[in-house]
């Protein structure tokens, strides 16, 4: 019964990556293909967790938190590539 | 002049001790699960690729006052010492000997070469990734 749940939201959650795919070929702007590869990050998170669990391991509870921080990292430097046009100034005060 | 990201400099504060806490884990519990030296020092690079997102080349220069690639030196040195070492006890090379210790606070520990070893490949890392980013982030 669990197993069940389990595969039925990794099926939810695939599908839900489908989405922000659709989103990241289809956004007319740069921002929303930034955001889309955020959420995808954040729900390859999710995915990882859930397989962790049907594959009855532990060793995969690093990726999870690389997965993260890798993501965040991303999506800052994306961030300030759009907002100032440099990902790292060489002096901020001048 | 002030810049206006000061949400990602603060946050950056906290995040970057968090990184490090993380690498050093990897690292440490590289000989019993997943993790190691290369991971480790992947995630050093990324918590200083970090700051260098928040701040600047030159503040980052300010925090870290020495040249990346004298780490890589210095890993290569440990690495390479650490497996000729071996050859002046009569074995061959890159051999490595573990022991178990009881140390202070952490009580009956096993201390291995294998992660002065691994010491130096995650200097090698952090520095090779580091001087990578800073070379093409200075060139116009």
């Amino acid at each position: 019964m669990f197993n069940i749940l389990l595969y039925a939201v990794l099926v939810m959650l695939s599908l839900s990556i489908l989405g922000y795919v659709y989103r990241l070929i289809k956004g007319p702007t740069i921002p929303d293909r930034v955001v889309a590869l955020d959420a995808i990050g954040i729900t390859l998170v999710s995915i990882t967790a859930l397989v962790s669990i049907v594959m009855e391991t532990n060793a995969f509870l690093d990726v999870i938190l690389l997965i993260g921080i890798l993501s965040f990292i991303g999506t800052a430097a994306f961030s300030k590539f759009l907002a100032k046009g440099v990902i790292f100034d060489r002096d901020r005060n001048s | 002049m002030r810049s206006g990201d000061l949400i990602l400099q603060t946050m950056s504060k906290v995040v970057f001790f968090i990184i490090i806490l993380f690498s050093i884990h990897l690292f440490f519990e590289g000989h019993y699960r997943p993790g190691g030296g290369f991971v480790g020092g992947l995630m050093t690079s990324g918590a200083i690729i970090l700051l260098l997102l928040a701040y600047d080349i030159k503040t980052v220069k300010k925090i870290i006052p020495f040249d990346f690639k004298w780490l890589i030196a210095v890993g290569l040195f440990i690495s390479v010492v650490t497996a000729g070492g071996s050859l002046l006890f009569n074995v061959p090379f890159f051999t490595h000997v573990h022991d178990y210790f009881n140390i202070p606070l952490l009580g009956k520990t096993s201390l291995h070469t294998a992660a002065l070893f691994d010491l130096g490949v995650f200097f090698v890392v952090v520095g090779v990734t580091l001087t990578i980013i800073q070379t093409i982030g200075e060139s116009e």
